[in-house]
């Protein structure tokens, strides 16, 4: 039975950062993912990391940003730790060899993004993530002697002690169909967020939301689910992502009379305003007429006003993104877009260290709620959140290590897990296929849990996640085998998204007033008097879940009104 | 504004199904699938996956050629399944019907899942795939020219799909060639000056036989590339740096090689076998051929020799006599090498920088893009 002072479940930039940090503190690290750790969703991200690296910036700054991008959600405590150690984290990252793009000095360069006062965000072209992940996962290499890989192992539970501490997982090898039982001192979860709850959304196919459910389901708490973020730019055709950082190289958005309309909404920050705002500017102009494209249904991104050799050497991914996916030369003609899931600012509920309210178990990225993100997220502040709280994460949970003993573990939940798996397998053909129930699921989130919300298309969307929920019970699939076999973990994994659906849900009917991605059409206002607090979801055995709430931490940004 | 909005049709995909545990042989798989024609035959693949047969193996999980997942071969052709249209796979199929295999020299796991750790990421940790940091490593960070690190993106930008591994002709010949992937990983480091290790790395992947001289320039991993990352290209300017920027003679004769090759050619229009192999090993001038290495290369290459001689593909007389073509042929070649080695700069083969991608000016109904810089040139001869 493999044994470590701290196992990380996930290797995105989180969990790989969590694992160095570990190794680093001298203890004992495995890291495990169900995919190799370069597929990573990690990699997707574009446009780049913010901090307050310019000498004439101050942290301070970026942090005031970031709590009003959060519309007065985000913790400020948590907000304050991200924001002042930033530049330290960059710093780190460019010395282990992260090739940041550079000015004429030959300084890290930064360019604008959405929501930020001054210019702050360092990047590599627009592979940002990429950059980062792989050069996280060439560190990895170097650590080949300190930290075990489990690439391609999905976890299917974790273990709780009687005492109700975590002190290990269940996992399957994704090549063998071996089952084995991990003893660790700490978990870290740091398996990424849930946007295949939706469909369209941005996220890979990975994306299911494990490590939300594996947490909610051991008992921890959830926190701030209903904030999913739509980002403005998507493609009409697929929902592929078209960075943030178009914009801030100075791409405009058009509706279909050409007309700049976020001039309306943000006459300030314009096309760089928060991401929140200018989807709800897209969707307004699309639900009123103006929209282009066939049936009106997008916004044309301009890139052609971005000199061509700056679009090649800073946004060549999505000149190859809008030339293979959408047939468009984006340095010749607008490519026509719109808002699509993109990110969950909620998550497992954790302090400023990682750590939950469960005991040896911690979590970071986009599966964890610190909350820095409130609301809305900033773009490029989701890099360094894995980044800064991976590293808290590992730290905390090496420290935590020192002083105690490896617990002892049976394989009794590992027998469980392997029934429950070969049941999956021997399940007759008479319910429905698995694909149609995610569909399903997808597309009722995108149609009631979008931009706009209101409480009868939300409670319409309960109603089917709860069916969805039972039909899942009895989904057949098609693979018998042992060997790569990924139609049972897919079951498994539309488990993990119903029960991420319903807290979003749940919460998304809670929350009854507007702030941040939270817009209800029936509560149009923000009302700070009742709802500057967060929404916590608690599972509650098979019934829908439970809602308590928990203050936010403000520190010194007294919630005021919103404008860009 | 282009046309997005096209009707499904039908594409019929023939998968090659393996499965281990069963005993069996591989075999083909067909399943009709309707989706509109520019959707990808990853697309495809899932359709038929949720529809019909939910054991369809496959890695993928971004669908945009970013995770680099879904490596496979399309009518034989090396790529993402993620990154091809369903109608340009039928344009290129031999029967209509989009034939979808796993990648090659890498051993098949399931279906269209090969084991990429026994090959490709074996041959990336050869490489030493970390930057060794220049000492004293700064408070902030490196002051490096800006070129430098937009340079190195085009290596950075490779997505480790496998691609290219999976066509490499020359690590078919060759399994322990370190290969275009790890290669190019390389580069990054070399081209990244905050790196101490530049000679070092240079020399190691010079003087390995299976390292930078093993790549017999056939572009196949350039054409597989879906990022653009042209391995061979960057193998080419490690070659550059080691050879040219740090003399470095590496005991492969792969630097005195290439510089006989272009001499020869420069010198006569065509290639010179029977001087070629001697002047390699024993220095590039008529005498080259008397030194002892170029007698004892003369010598273990006589079974190549004679089996060329028997098959007809030389004659003793064609092989001995030099080629040279006519004066005004001959005085063209002379042009090009003038125009090449009279740059004070080497041709730039980094997109990054040139703005200039290869498929672009080929592409249908796309502009190339104009930037105003030489990359729209030629490419200079790859031995060079």
């Amino acid at each position: 039975m493999p044994q470590h002072d701290v196992l990380i479940i996930g290797a995105g930039l989180a969990g790989q950062r969590a694992a160095l940090a570990a190794a680093d503190a001298g203890a004992t690290v495995a890291i495990m993912s169900k995919v190799h750790p370069v597929r990573s969703h990690s990699v997707a991200a574009a446009g780049g990391i913010n901090a307050a690296i310019n000498p004439a910036d101050d942290w301070r700054s970026h942090a005031f940003d970031t709590v009003k991008g959060s519309d007065f959600l985000g913790d400020q405590d948590a907000i304050e730790v991200m924001c002042r150690e930033a530049p330290h984290e960059i710093l780190h990252l460019e010395h282990i060899g992260v090739t940041f793009h550079r000015n004429e000095k030959g300084e890290l360069d930064l360019r604008a993004f959405g929501g930020a006062s001054m210019k702050r965000t360092a990047y590599v072209a627009d592979i940002t993530g990429q950059a980062i992940l792989h050069v996280l996962y060439e560190q990895l290499m170097k650590y080949h002697e300190t930290v075990a890989r489990y690439e391609e192992w999905f976890t299917t539970s974790l273990i709780q002690d009687d005492d109700g501490t975590c002190v290990g997982c269940v996992a399957r090898d994704i090549r063998t169909g071996v089952m084995e039982t991990f003893t660790a001192k700490n978990v870290i979860l740091a398996s990424g967020g849930a946007g295949q709850c939706y469909k369209p959304t941005t996220n890979g196919l990975i994306v299911t939301g494990d490590g939300i459910a594996q947490a909610y389901r051991i008992g921890a708490p959830l926190m701030d689910m209903e904030m999913v973020q739509y980002h403005p730019t998507t493609l009409v055709e697929n929902g592929f992502l078209i960075t943030e950082g178009a914009r801030g190289e100075g791409a405009h958005l058009l509706n279909a009379h050409g007309e700049r309309f976020m001039e309306k909404t943000a006459p300030n920050k314009m096309e760089l305003a928060s991401r929140d705002v200018v989807s709800r500017a897209e969707q307004i102009e699309i639900n009123e007429g103006r929209g282009v494209g066939p049936g009106g249904a997008g916004i044309a991104l301009d890139v052609t006003v971005v000199p061509k050799k700056r679009v090649h050497e800073a946004l060549r991914e999505i000149v190859n993104i809008g030339k293979d996916f959408a047939g468009v030369d984006i340095t010749a003609e607008p490519i026509i877009i719109r808002p699509g899931q993109h990110y969950i600012m909620g998550g497992v509920k954790t302090d400023i260290d990682g750590a939950t309210p469960i005991e040896g178990l911690y979590a970071a990225g986009e599966v964890a709620c610190v909350s820095v993100h409130g609301g809305n997220r900033l773009g490029a502040n989701s890099l360094l959140d894995t980044l800064i709280f991976g590293r808290r994460s590992g730290e905390h949970a090496a420290a935590r290590a020192a002083g105690m003993s490896m617990p002892t573990l049976s394989d009794e939940q590992m027998h469980a897990d392997a029934a429950w798996i070969d049941e999956i397998i021997g399940r007759g053909r008479g319910g429905r296929r698995i694909s149609e129930i995610k569909e399903e699921l997808g597309t009722t989130m995108n149609q009631y849990c979008a931009v706009f919300r209101d409480a009868e298309g939300l409670d319409k969307a309960h109603e089917v996640v709860r069916r969805l929920k039972e039909e899942a019970r009895t989904a057949y699939i098609d693979d018998r085998g042992t060997v790569f076999n990924q139609d049972v973990l897919g079951a498994i994994e539309l488990g993990y998204m119903l029960d991420c659906a319903e807290s979003i849900v749940v919460a998304a009917i809670e929350r009854k007033e507007s702030r941040g991605a939270q817009y209800r059409t029936d509560f149009p206002e923000r009302n700070d008097e009742q709802w500057l607090k967060h929404i916590d979801i608690k599972v509650n055995g098979d019934d829908t879940p439970k809602v308590t709430y928990s203050p936010v931490t403000i520190t010194q940004w007294q919630p005021e009104e919103r404008k860009y | 504004m282009a046309e997005v909005h096209k009707e499904p049709q039908e594409f019929t995909l023939r998968i090659r199904r393996y499965d281990p545990e069963s005993g069996e042989p591989a075999y083909w798989d067909e399943h009709t699938v309707e989706l509109e024609p520019h959707r990808s035959v990853l697309e495809g693949i899932l359709q038929a996956r949720a529809r019909f047969d939910g054991s369809i193996g496959i890695r993928c999980s971004c669908r945009a050629a970013i995770c680099g997942s879904c490596g496979v071969r399309i009518n034989g052709q090396p790529g993402l399944a993620c990154h091809t249209h369903l109608d340009k796979a039928v344009a290129s199929s031999r029967d209509g019907v989009i034939e979808v295999e796993p990648m090659g020299n890498m051993p098949v796991l399931k279906d269209l899942i090969v084991d990429m750790d026994q090959v490709h990421w074996k041959k990336v940790q050869r490489v030493t795939p970390w930057l060794v940091n220049k000492q004293p490593i700064p408070e902030r960070e490196y002051i490096v020219p800006a070129y430098n690190m937009v340079d190195v993106t085009q290596s950075m930008a490779c997505i480790q799909c496998g691609a290219c591994v999976s066509d490499c002709l020359s690590m078919e010949v060759d399994p322990l060639f370190i290969g275009p992937a790890a290669l190019a990983k390389a580069y990054r480091f070399v081209g990244d000056p905050r790196d101490a290790q530049q000679f070092e790395r240079l020399k190691d992947l010079a003087e390995d036989p299976h390292g930078i001289y093993d790549c017999t320039h056939c572009f196949k991993c350039i054409e597989a590339c879906p990022k653009g990352v042209a391995p061979m290209n960057q193998i080419m300017r490690l070659r550059r740096m080691a050879g040219d920027v740090h003399g470095i003679n590496d005991r492969n004769n792969g630097h005195r090689h290439e510089i006989v090759f272009a001499h020869l050619i420069r010198d006569h229009g065509l290639l010179w076998e029977a001087e070629l192999l001697p002047r390699s090993y024993g220095g590039d001038s008529f005498f080259g051929k008397f030194h002892p290495a170029a007698g004892a290369e003369l010598v273990s290459s006589l079974p190549a020799i004679t089996k060329a001689l028997v098959r007809g593909k030389v004659t003793p007389m064609g092989a001995l006599k030099p080629h040279k073509l006519p004066k005004q042929d001959l005085g063209q070649i002379h042009s090009i090498y003038d125009k090449v080695e009279g740059r004070e700069e080497p041709y730039e083969l980094n997109l990054y920088v040139t703005g200039y991608d290869e498929d672009e000016s080929g592409a249908e109904g796309m502009p190339s893009a104009e930037t105003g810089t030489p990359g729209m040139e030629p490419e200079e001869s790859p031995s060079r």
